[in-house]
C-alpha cells in the first residue's frame, strides 16, 4: 500500500495512519466519479420510489386492453400509451419504440466499455473508433426520446375526454389531445407530470454525457492522453455514460413495464 | 506555432479476446435478460408476481452493468462496499413509500 508512495523523505513504514495511505486504490478522479454517481443513485431512486408511491395511489386500469380509453380516474397501462413508432401512424405497437431506444442504450454501452478497454491498452486507434460510436450511439437515443416526447405532447388522433380542473380554477369537459403538467389524455396529471421530470433528467443526463464524451473523443483524437501518459478520463467518463445506461434500465422498467 | 508530435509514446498491448469476449457475453446477457422482460410483459397477466419479477430482473440487470461494465467488482473492498452499503437505505425509502402510497389509496377510494 505504502510500498510505492511517492512522498518525499517518508518511510514507508509509517503504517497506517501516517498518512499517504491509498486504502482504496483508485485514483482521486475516480473516485469523486464514484461518489458523484452514488448522489445521483439517491436523487434517481428517489424519483423513481416516488413515482412507485404515486401510482399505487391511484387505481389501475383493470378492464380489457382493446376498450382502454385514457382517464384521469385510473393509471394508465403502459403499453396502451406508448405504442406509436416514427413513420408507422396509426399502426398499434406497444413497446416498440421504446424497446429499440433501450436497445441503442445498452449498445452504447458496450462500445463504451470497449473503448475503456482499449484505454487500458493505450490504444489510441481503437479508443477512438469506439467513443465515436458510443457518442453516435448516445445522439440517437436523444433523438427517439425527442421524438417519442414530441408524440407524448402531442397525442393521439382521437384523445379522450375528462373531466378537470383547468389553470384558470374551472371544471371543464372536453376532449384532451396530448400532455401537459394540467391535464393530460393519458391519465391522471401526475401521470405525464413524472413522466417529463423523470425521463426528462435522465435525458439531461445523457446530453451531458454526449458533451462529455466528445471533449473525450476530441481529446484522444488529437493525442492529448498519449502526451498525459494514460487513458484514465476515459474510464471516467465511462463511469458516468454506464450510469446513465443504469438508470434507464430501471425508468424503463418502472415507467414503461410495470 | 510549433506542431505538436501526436504520435504516440506509449506502448501499445495488443488486444486481449478473452477480455472482450466477456464483454460481448455480458452484451448478450443484458439484451436476453430484456427480450425475457419484453416476452413477459406480453404474455403473463399483470399482477404482483409479475412486478416482482419484473425488478427481479432489473435488479440482475443492474448488478451486471455495475460489475462487468463499471468494474466495480474489481475495485478494492472498501471502495466496493462504501459504494453498495449505502443504498440499504433505499430499501426503507421503498417501504415507507410503498406504505404510504397504499394509505393514500385507501383514503381516497
Amino acid at each position: 500500500m505504502s510500498a510505492h508512495s511517492t512522498a518525499i523523505g517518508v518511510s514507508s513504514k509509517r503504517g497506517v495512519w501516517g498518512g499517504g495511505n491509498e486504502p482504496l486504490k483508485a485514483s482521486y478522479g475516480k473516485l469523486m466519479m464514484w461518489f458523484f454517481l452514488l448522489s445521483d443513485i439517491f436523487t434517481f431512486a428517489a424519483f423513481l420510489i416516488s413515482y412507485l408511491a404515486i401510482r399505487v395511489s391511484y387505481p389501475a386500469y383493470a378492464g380489457p386492453a382493446d376498450t382502454f380509453v385514457g382517464s384521469n380516474e385510473y393509471w394508465p397501462v403502459p403499453e396502451l400509451v406508448f405504442e406509436a413508432v416514427p413513420f408507422l401512424h396509426g399502426i398499434h405497437a406497444p413497446l416498440v419504440f421504446v424497446g429499440i431506444m433501450t436497445f441503442i442504450l445498452i449498445s452504447s454501452s458496450v462500445t463504451m466499455v470497449l473503448a475503456v478497454e482499449a484505454g487500458h491498452r493505450n490504444d489510441r486507434n481503437d479508443v477512438v473508433k469506439w467513443m465515436l460510436w458510443t457518442m453516435l450511439g448516445g445522439i440517437t437515443f436523444l433523438a427517439c426520446q425527442a421524438w417519442e416526447w414530441s408524440h407524448f405532447i402531442h397525442g393521439t388522433d382521437a384523445g379522450s375526454v375528462l373531466t378537470y380542473i383547468n389553470s384558470l380554477n374551472r371544471e371543464v369537459t372536453e376532449t384532451v389531445f396530448g400532455a401537459n403538467l394540467v391535464v393530460n389524455e393519458y391519465g391522471p396529471a401526475a401521470f405525464a407530470q413524472l413522466f417529463f421530470f423523470i425521463t426528462g433528467f435522465h435525458g439531461f443526463h445523457v446530453t451531458i454525457g454526449v458533451v462529455l464524451l466528445f471533449l473525450a473523443f476530441y481529446q484522444a483524437a488529437v493525442g492529448v492522453y498519449d502526451r498525459r501518459g494514460h487513458y484514465e478520463m476515459i474510464e471516467k467518463i465511462g463511469l458516468y455514460w454506464h450510469f446513465v445506461d443504469l438508470v434507464w434500465v430501471f425508468v424503463f422498467t418502472l415507467f414503461y413495464l410495470i | 506555432m510549433e506542431i505538436q508530435d501526436t504520435k504516440s509514446t506509449l506502448e501499445v498491448t495488443p488486444r486481449n479476446n478473452d477480455k472482450i469476449k466477456k464483454i460481448w457475453k455480458t452484451a448478450g446477457i443484458l439484451l436476453a435478460l430484456t427480450v425475457a422482460e419484453f416476452i413477459m410483459a406480453f404474455t403473463m397477466d399483470r399482477g404482483i408476481l409479475l412486478y416482482v419479477l419484473f425488478i427481479l430482473l432489473t435488479v440482475w440487470k443492474a448488478k451486471y452493468i455495475m460489475m462487468e461494465f463499471m468494474h466495480l467488482g474489481d475495485e478494492a473492498k472498501p471502495l466496493f462496499y462504501s459504494i453498495i452499503v449505502p443504498l440499504i437505505f433505499l430499501v426503507w425509502l421503498l417501504i415507507a413509500l410503498a406504505k404510504e402510497g397504499t394509505d393514500i389509496f385507501l383514503m381516497r377510494w
